[in-house]
């Protein structure tokens, strides 16, 4: 009897789910945030097709506010695994100058939300992994592995295709979409040891090093370029600081921290009191019912 | 009393995590995983006992408790206490309700196991959600409030765990608290229990009297308030039970096929989730259905290739001889292969709004496998809250039956007691891709074992080639009185004149005969279409080129009698004809009788018409005379013939 643990078992259906994609759908993605879900996502697609390449690209929908680390990261992981890599991002938003500090919501709703969909159609995609995980989020722990789309990219929780064993239904009419969640069943805690223990490279940015911030609505944000508008009397400060999710970096708030190695992150992720998703403004727009609503207007 | 240390779990240890994070994540890394289902009635409190789960395992941030605290004050229904099922009411709609209408995961961690649970609903209109939930689990936790026993639900939900294969039961006796932790409340309930269970076969259950309101016999046990109570605590029990995936590497190997890995002409790998068993280089495995057999070369991952890898492992295998496998095939141990059989015995819960239609073809999938199956009526339906068997023509959303399954292609199967994975299946609706039912094989029929292809001398080439034709199956379709039969009339008329051997099948005529116990209900309209189908395909083995004319309705069915014939040979012909236009020509009359009631279920009138979406000849009469028509579909059928004549 060989015990099994529970990262073996967590691997072996998120590669499980993978293979299932890749031998149904017609025209699969891998959306890659370049976070650490998305580093954990694309290292197991790698392991799940060895020693063939994932065979199929990677999109990254850009809102060109992205860390630098982060760019710099995804060019490299691109290279590496030898899968094809597609930046999209919104012209409309591009043309208009869409930016966080001007335009708020508005600014996740055309980059992200508008920018997947118009990427999705553009490339006919009729499956995108993504790197979501049911315990970020009360509406999350109730969508399926396989999320049903509509062919205007909506879901609808109450009409969801019951998914039983690890049988899963990707069958969909022409126009319909599939987005799928190889990590559903990963929490924080179970990402984190798998990065160590398969030295996933992560970006730098998980780590604390001494970086320029500003403090603004209860938010540390770091000042990652020259685009940065301050205002009258702010002044960048060097703060030893580190980011538990990773996003567009007006968006993203740091903590301080002196946790410079991965044990130490854990450490402080688990000794910590604040959940996940706090550091993000996105999802404090309209309330409690935020995310489910965000997801049935087509976000991830 | 047990061993207190053993009954103190540490979820989290802080000071251990502070002091040598390094020892905590060693300690962490190699934590076994195990699936279980809550399940209970509305009121029984099982929302309030995962939200104590979590917040006993600290798995709630102090964000999320101040939320929490604040949502209490405003929503909660514990009198401003923390009302921990708010932790868990995910979707909006349902946190107004106060209800829980959908299957919602949940993770949690102690220091020796990561679990994941699935929060099923307690309504009956939700049998769907729960067989869902329960299908992946390894264990169940079947709530009982203390104050009201074993009720109808109970028997429900302990039923449909023991259905879906759960070995674990848990009978948590919740709500302890409000009875005044009374013991002799508590032997009352576990012995009415124990009868029931023993009815239905469950052959052992553990009870835990419990509080999840107060937190009495879930991390220790016993709480100062139960001290008559000897067993384990919940976490305890979930910490220690036995895991399916274990279990199952005793059994023999299988690995359904998902995919053939070819990275280039040097490499060959077939990979797969093993299901059950082990294996290891130099291994005999045979592959099913085929029989071919080989050995295992390499097991090959990016950290490097494995001596051996076991069940609940997704690897990729190298076999020493160039053999035929693909996608849905079998990899299995040589000496004890998976049976293979078109016809089964099933238990079916049906999940859709829309019934079952016997006779109708499904997409089945199981494993890797997806074949096309028709359901014959069930022999019975079962009663969920009572157990007994019904008489029933079909399944509707919610009810469970056992009837026969049959299928276009032999099935790799095991009985669903024997492997979840091999005897497991869904059936999808071919036109929506919904997912309309789950079902478990029971075992193979007889029939399907014993009745077996005559291998024949003269095959259907022999007989083409005897007649200098391809055979092809001409289906013409449309409405009542859209000119199927005078077309097909035509054509067939131009084939004779041309030397060809053909057979005209003439709705009316086949109803006079082979069909004349049918009527018109949408059932005997599918098994209409079948029957047509099979004997068109007949005579296509027997060389010849069959026309029918029926209007068959279904697209369901046209793709039925599709798949059953070689590719290419299924000629779908839309003889498109608007109601207003074949009504208005009422040839026979059936429109006025259908206006006026007097014919029921009449295609276009009170029962729908699915057009073709990709016929292979389209007609429309409106533009098209049927001497046109004629020679259009004569000369589309004979360009495809004369580079073989």
């Amino acid at each position: 009897m060989q015990q099994l643990t529970h990262l073996d078992r967590l691997e072996a259906e998120s590669i499980h789910i993978l293979r299932e994609v890749v031998a149904e759908a017609q025209n699969p993605v891998m959306l890659y945030s370049i976070g650490k879900d998305s580093a954990v996502m694309l290292h197991l697609a790698r392991k799940a097709f060895y020693p063939s390449p994932p065979p199929f690209p990677l999109l990254h929908v850009d809102t060109t506010w992205k860390f630098r680390d982060m760019y710099a990261l995804r060019d490299k992981m691109a290279r590496e695994s030898g899968m094809e890599l597609l930046v999209y991002q919104n012209p409309e938003a591009l043309e208009r100058g869409i930016n966080p500090f001007d335009h708020g919501p508005l600014h996740t709703d055309m980059w992200k939300t508008e920018g997947l969909k118009q990427a999705l159609d553009k490339y006919g995609f009729d499956a995108a992994f993504g790197g979501a995980r049911r315990d970020e989020e009360k509406s999350r722990a109730k969508e399926r592995i396989f999320s049903f789309r509509t062919a205007t990219h909506a879901w609808d929780p109450k009409n969801q295709r019951p998914e039983l064993w690890n049988l899963y239904n990707a069958r969909k009419n022409k126009g319909e979409s599939i987005r799928v969640f190889p990590i559903s069943n990963w929490t924080e805690l179970d990402i984190w040891q798998y990065i160590m223990k398969e030295q996933i490279e992560i970006v730098p940015l998980y780590m604390a090093a001494a970086r320029p911030t500003v403090e603004r609505d209860g938010l540390l944000l770091m000042v990652d370029d020259d685009r940065f508008p301050l205002l009258p009397g702010e002044e960048p400060v060097m703060r030893s600081i580190r980011f538990r999710t990773l996003g567009c970096y007006p968006l993203t708030g740091a903590v301080e921290s002196t946790a410079s190695t991965l044990p130490e992150v854990v450490q402080e992720m688990l000794l910590t009191t604040t959940s996940e998703r706090q550091g993000r403004v996105i999802d404090k727009d309209g309330g409690d019912a935020s995310m489910e609503k965000k997801k049935q207007e087509g976000y991830f | 009393m047990a061993d207190p240390t053993a009954l103190d779990p540490i979820y989290k240890t802080d000071a251990l995590i502070a002091e040598n994070i390094d020892a905590y994540l060693e300690l962490h890394q190699n934590k076994s995983m195990l699936r279980f289902i809550t399940c209970g009635s509305v009121d029984d409190g099982k929302s309030t006992l995962i939200g104590r789960l979590l917040y006993d395992s600290k798995m709630i941030f102090e964000d999320q408790l101040a939320a929490l605290e604040a949502d209490s004050k405003r929503v909660g229904t514990q009198g401003g206490d923390i009302d921990f099922a708010l932790l868990v009411d995910g979707l909006a709609a349902e946190r107004e309700q106060g209800i829980t209408i959908d299957v919602a995961y949940r993770f949690f961690a102690t220091e020796k196991r990561k679990f994941i649970v699935a929060d099923t609903p307690g309504h009956e209109q939700y049998t769907r959600n729960m067989v869902t939930g329960a299908s992946t689990a390894d264990l169940a936790v079947i709530l009982i409030d203390a104050r009201k026993g074993v009720l109808t639900q109970t028997k429900r939900h302990s039923y449909l765990a023991h259905l879906i294969g759960i070995r674990h039961l848990v009978l948590a006796v919740n709500k302890m608290d409000l009875v005044g932790y009374d013991r002799a409340v508590f032997d009352s309930i576990v012995e009415d229990y124990a009868a029931f269970a023993r009815e239905i076969g469950i052959e052992a259950f553990t009870p835990i009297p419990i509080s999840g309101f107060k937190g009495d016999n879930i991390t220790i046990a016993p709480s100062d308030n139960t001290p008559w109570y000897e067993g384990p605590s919940l976490i305890h029990h979930l910490e220690t039970v036995e895991i399916a995936d274990t279990a199952a590497q005793a059994q023999s190997f299988r690995m359904p096929v998902q995919w053939v890995n070819r990275p280039n002409l040097d490499f060959r790998g077939f990979s797969g989730l093993i299901s059950s068993g082990e294996i290891s280089p130099g291994k005999e495995v045979r592959i099913v259905p085929s029989g071919k057999t080989s050995r295992v070369k390499s097991i090959v991952t990016l950290n490097g290739d494995l001596d051996v890898a076991v069940a609940g492992q997704s690897i990729t295998l190298t076999l020493e001889d160039e053999v035929d496998c693909s996608r849905g095939d079998v990899i299995s141990i040589a000496d004890n292969p998976p049976q293979v059989a078109d016809q089964f015995e099933a238990t079916v819960v049906w999940m859709s709004d829309e019934a079952m239609i016997p006779g109708r073809g499904y997409w089945l999938k199981l494993a890797t496998q997806t074949v096309t199956a028709t359901v014959a009526e069930p022999k019975y339906e079962i009663n969920v809250n009572t157990m007994e068997h019904l008489a029933a023509k079909t399944l509707r959303l919610n009810s469970i039956g056992v009837a026969e399954v049959t299928t276009d292609r032999p099935l790799t199967f095991e009985p669903y007691s024997d492997s979840r994975t091999l005897g497991g299946f869904i059936l999808i609706d071919k036109i929506t891709n919904a997912t309309v039912a789950a079902g478990m094989i029971h075992f193979s029929l007889r029939r399907a074992q014993n009745v077996h292809w005559q291998a024949l001398e003269i095959g259907r080439e022999q007989h083409a080639a005897l007649k200098g034709q391809r055979p092809a199956v001409l289906w013409f379709t449309g409405l009542s009185g859209s000119g199927k039969s005078t077309i097909a009339n035509l054509v067939e008329k131009k084939l004779h004149a041309l030397g060809k051997h053909s057979f005209l099948l003439d709705g009316d005529n086949i109803r006079h005969g082979l069909n004349k116990d049918l009527g018109f209900t949408e059932a005997d309209r599918i098994e209409n279409i079948r029957r047509v189908g099979e004997v068109a395909k007949l005579m296509a083995d027997a060389g010849l080129i069959v026309l029918t004319a029926f209007i068959s309705p279904f697209r369901a069915e046209r793709e039925m009698v599709r798949s059953m014939l070689p590719e290419g040979e299924f000629i779908e012909i839309f003889v498109d004809t608007p109601l207003s236009v074949a009504e208005e020509r009422d040839v026979k009359g059936l429109y006025r009788k259908a206006r006026s009631g007097e014919l029921k279920n009449f295609t276009g009138i009170d029962s729908p018409y699915e057009a073709p979406e990709k016929p292979e000849i389209r007609i429309d009469t409106t533009t098209t005379s049927p001497e046109a028509a004629a020679d259009l579909i004569a000369e589309r059928i004979l360009g495809v013939w004369t580079p073989d004549l």
